[in-house]
């Protein structure tokens, strides 16, 4: 199938072909040429899934939290795409993807369509294409899409802007941590979980958690709750999703869903222009041989960086000013 | 710009040995490929439905259990039914000699016996694969 033109996966695409899906997928995940108008056909088809992001420190249990919340998704009958992330190497490139290790009861069910996906060098907790990626299963007809990042410290906190309704997940054994995270994962939660609360000192955590989302700064009208889990045996998810939803309707009917997700979209155009820009920029002649002529002249004090960038400017924009 | 090279790495069956699963994942990653690794206890359908999703290049099977005969061939099957066939099917484990003789002669890709020195692995793939990185 690999000889497919792009008009002919398209077809398969829209009738529930998953092999052309992972192609699609695949495409745009390799940022190839085909990219742009494979995610331009499909684009009247997005915008009605509704996505989850799910986040924590390493081994908190995301990945099986991730398949106990895709398997209530499922007994309400509503269809799931998970797309779990997990750090390239930055020695080799390379990655071990392991997430679907705790998601293997979902494998043959054919509403559910599972993507690992390797960071590539991006930092903040997801890889570089993630969003289009759920943009993809959000047109193959998913109801939820689920996002898991890569294990979190506090500065990777992508998924605030991809997901609708981001779940921090901590343990009891976060409390030591807790303190440090305040300035990341303490902010960008709408629902938090306490998982592996079989284990001492959850009730502790639960309060912790709650003392901290009091002194946070409220700028809406969303206290997020706290809930604890057995992601293992599936304890407590029921009730986990249902405050998601919670919030979910809160979204909807504060309207702040549609409020997000057009700032999701201005930001998504500012991205664009300006990756063409720079591209633009120093594809025009000579300009990247004489940034890199300038250099020497810069390291030995001649003149400053911004001098340098007044002079390539100017040979691209004429005598418009830099400065606005 | 070249694709990434991408791996499913699977255990199928009720055999638990996954050390060398583990070995050879990670030697893949260190060669800078991106490996999807599925744990243990995998039917031949689940492997073969996780590579559709992924979107590999080749599923690498690790099996030790003297299951190999059923298990090689099934997975071949079930890509082969779901329009596949073109997802290399490779990997290792305790195979007999005269066993890997009739796989290879299915189609099935390189088997590795105990000790291969990973570097061979990486090198197979590599020659197998030369338009991935
Ligand atoms: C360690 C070991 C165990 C450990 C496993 C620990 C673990 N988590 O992996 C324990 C003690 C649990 C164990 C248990 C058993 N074992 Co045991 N075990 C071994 C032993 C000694 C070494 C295996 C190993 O880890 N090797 C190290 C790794 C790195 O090597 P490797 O797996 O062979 O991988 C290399 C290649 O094969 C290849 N490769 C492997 N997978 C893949 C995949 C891909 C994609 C590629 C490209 C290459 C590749 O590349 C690797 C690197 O060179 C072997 C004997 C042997 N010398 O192989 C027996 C052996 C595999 N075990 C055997 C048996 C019978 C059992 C038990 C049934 C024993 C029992 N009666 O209880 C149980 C079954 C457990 C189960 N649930 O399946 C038999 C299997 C016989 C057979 N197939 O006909 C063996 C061969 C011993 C023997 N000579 O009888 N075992
Ligand atoms: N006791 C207990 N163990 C759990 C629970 N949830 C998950 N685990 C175990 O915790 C380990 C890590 O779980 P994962 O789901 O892989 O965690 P993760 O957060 O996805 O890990 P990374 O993706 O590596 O960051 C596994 O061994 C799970 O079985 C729980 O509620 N209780
Ligand atoms: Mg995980």
């Amino acid at each position: 199938m690999s000889g497919l033109t792009t008009k002919e996966l398209l077809e398969r695409f829209r009738v529930g072909d998953r092999r052309a899906c992972a192609q699609i997928i695949s495409f745009v995940e390799n940022g190839a040429p085909e990219a742009t108008l494979l995610l331009d056909e499909l684009y009247p088809m997005m915008g009605r899934a509704y996505r989850i992001g799910v986040t924590g420190p390493p081994g908190a249990g995301k990945s099986t939290l991730v398949e106990k919340l895709a398997m209530e998704c499922r007994r309400q009958g509503k269809k799931v795409g998970i797309v779990a992330v997990d750090p390239s190497s930055p020695f080799s490139g390379g990655a071990v993807l392991g997430d679907r290790v705790r998601m293997s009861s979902l494998f043959t069910d054919p509403e559910v369509y599972i993507r690992s996906m390797a960071t590539r060098g991006s930092l903040g907790g997801l890889a570089g294409r993630t969003k289009e990626v759920c943009d993809i299963l959000d047109a193959f007809g998913k109801d939820f899409i689920i996002v898991e990042t890569v294990g979190v410290g506090q500065m990777e906190l992508d998924i605030a802007e991809a997901a609708d309704s981001t779940v921090v997940v901590l343990v009891p054994e976060s409390g030591d941590a807790i303190q440090t995270l305040k300035a990341g994962l303490m902010e960008i939660g709408e629902v938090y979980c306490v998982n592996k609360s079989d284990r001492e000192g959850a009730d502790r955590m639960v309060m912790e958690i709650g003392t901290m989302l009091e002194m946070r700064a409220k700028n809406d009208g969303w206290m997020p709750p706290v809930v604890k889990t057995v992601a293992t045996t599936g304890k407590g998810v029921e009730e986990l999703f249902n405050k998601i939803l919670a919030h979910r309707r809160y979204l909807e009917e504060s309207n702040r869903l549609s409020e997000r997700r057009r700032k999701v979209i201005r930001n998504e155009i500012e991205r664009i222009i300006e990756e063409r820009l720079r591209e633009v920029f120093y594809h025009q002649p000579g300009v990247r041989k004489r940034l890199e002529e300038m250099v020497s002249d810069v390291e030995q004090r001649k003149v400053s960086p911004y001098q340098v960038a007044d002079m390539l400017w100017k040979m691209y924009f004429g005598n418009e000013q830099r400065r606005v | 710009m070249k694709k990434k090279l991408r791996i499913l790495i699977a255990k199928p069956g009720l055999d638990g040995h996954d050390r060398g699963a583990k070995v050879v994942a990670r030697a893949l990653r260190d060669a800078g490929f991106e490996v999807i690794y599925t744990g243990l206890h995998q039917t031949p359908e689940m492997i073969a439905e996780a590579a559709i999703q992924e979107d590999v290049d080749a599923v690498g099977l690790s099996i030790l259990s003297g299951a190999h005969m059923t298990l090689f061939p099934e997975v071949m099957r079930l890509l082969k039914e779901k329009g596949a066939d073109d997802i290399l099917v490779f990997g290792g484990g305790i195979i007999p000699k005269e066993d890997m003789e009739v796989l290879y002669r299915m189609g099935c890709g390189q088997l590795f016996g105990p000790g291969t020195p990973t570097q061979e692995i990486v090198d197979y793939l590599k020659e197998k694969f030369p338009d991935r990185v």
